[in-house]
């Protein structure tokens, strides 16, 4: 099927070339609201609503690039161990901060959306906010939430915590490379990481670091913070 | 190493090391997924002198040079969930939104105070 390939190249080839165009023009006007991956997503979804392509057909090729996302997550070993020797030499800080981080982001989350009067299963989709979409999607699994959700959630967090993560952070005088790519993998995870990558190898490393660890914490501190929860809020009056 | 061979030898070796790692998440049944392992055990077999860094350098430096473009299209698939985001928009828009922050703040700060000490 001739006309199939081309869509599929069309698709990956567009993908990439909106994303060069938006890098520059994020170059150009170093406007955080312009951030690459924001503009691109939000413009490769206003194209497909107005053509009326359904994204199972624009991700044939879509796939095509992030097929290597997760070979590129195994490539943050690369940074993790350049920067090794200092965040060594920081591993304390380094627990204690992401362990404050994740019990902060479960409580949050969850507990905002409990205030609201969500519904148990987007309470429980919102709750691992803090962690990777794949490591959300097996948790929400467990714990009786709707996975896609919570899928939709981290990613809509990544882009979010992307775009106004950096500049909240140096308002908040947070200078430090390694804080700060921690803060950015906690809050945002991969769109994090890569935005911290943009600032440097140790924010980079850092980040990835943060997604290892808020995930495996967030995986075993979760159900009990959440059972609380849901106990406090059943609580009359 | 011509450079053709240094990025087919880099992506085969981050291939193996995902491989490994899916394989250890599910044989243990881990809420890890095998991509997160496979980062942890690459650092450690850097670390132990197993794997030699320029034989991941290549493929590695250009993956995460191009890492945010990675999630462009799983980003668009937000568009699939519209409906779902829809039905509970006030309670998922504040709880992300301040949830984002609080995350982002206090992991900064709290690191940078001890780091200090």
């Amino acid at each position: 099927m001739m006309t199939g390939w081309i869509a599929v190249i069309g698709g990956a080839a567009g993908t990439v070339a909106l994303f060069l165009a938006a890098t520059a023009l994020y170059r150009r006007t170093r406007l955080f609201l312009l951030h690459p991956v924001l503009v691109t997503i939000t413009t490769i979804i206003l194209l497909l609503l107005i053509a009326g392509i359904p994204y199972e057909q624009y991700n044939r090729g879509g796939r095509l690039i992030s097929l290597f996302l997760e070979p590129a997550v195994v490539a943050l070993g690369l940074p993790l161990y350049r920067q090794w020797p200092a965040i060594r030499r920081q591993a304390r800080a380094i627990l204690m901060a992401l362990v404050i981080g994740s019990i902060a982001g479960i409580v949050t989350a969850a507990g905002l959306a409990l205030a609201l009067a969500a519904t148990p299963e987007v309470v429980l989709s919102l709750a691992p906010r803090s962690v990777t979409a794949p490591i959300a999607i097996g948790i929400s699994e467990a714990t009786g939430g709707v996975p896609a959700l919570a899928a939709a959630v981290a990613i809509a967090s990544g882009i979010l915590g992307a775009i106004i993560g950096p500049p909240l952070l140096r308002i908040a005088g947070i200078r430090s490379p390694t804080a700060f790519g921690l803060a950015l993998g906690a809050a945002s995870h991969g769109i994090g990481t890569a935005r911290a990558l943009e600032e440097g190898e140790a924010e980079g490393a850092a980040a990835g670091l943060s997604i290892a660890l808020m995930g495996a914490v967030t995986a075993a501190l979760l159900p009990l913070i959440v059972a609380g929860l849901f106990a406090l809020f059943a609580l009359p009056g | 190493m011509p450079r053709i061979a240094s990025y087919a030898l880099s992506l085969l070796v981050l291939l193996a090391f995902l491989g490994i790692g899916r394989l250890i998440s599910t044989l243990f049944g881990l809420p890890i997924p095998g991509s997160v392992i496979g980062m942890i055990l690459l650092a450690v077999a850097l670390g132990a002198g197993i794997v030699r860094e320029r034989w991941v350098a290549a493929t590695s430096e250009l993956l995460l040079r191009y890492l945010a473009l990675l999630f462009v299209p799983p980003g668009v698939g937000l568009m699939l969930y519209f409906g779902l985001l829809q039905e509970a928009w006030v309670a998922i828009g504040v709880s992300v939104v301040v949830s984002t922050i609080v995350v982002l703040l206090l992991v900064g700060s709290v690191h940078q105070r001890l780091e200090k000490q």
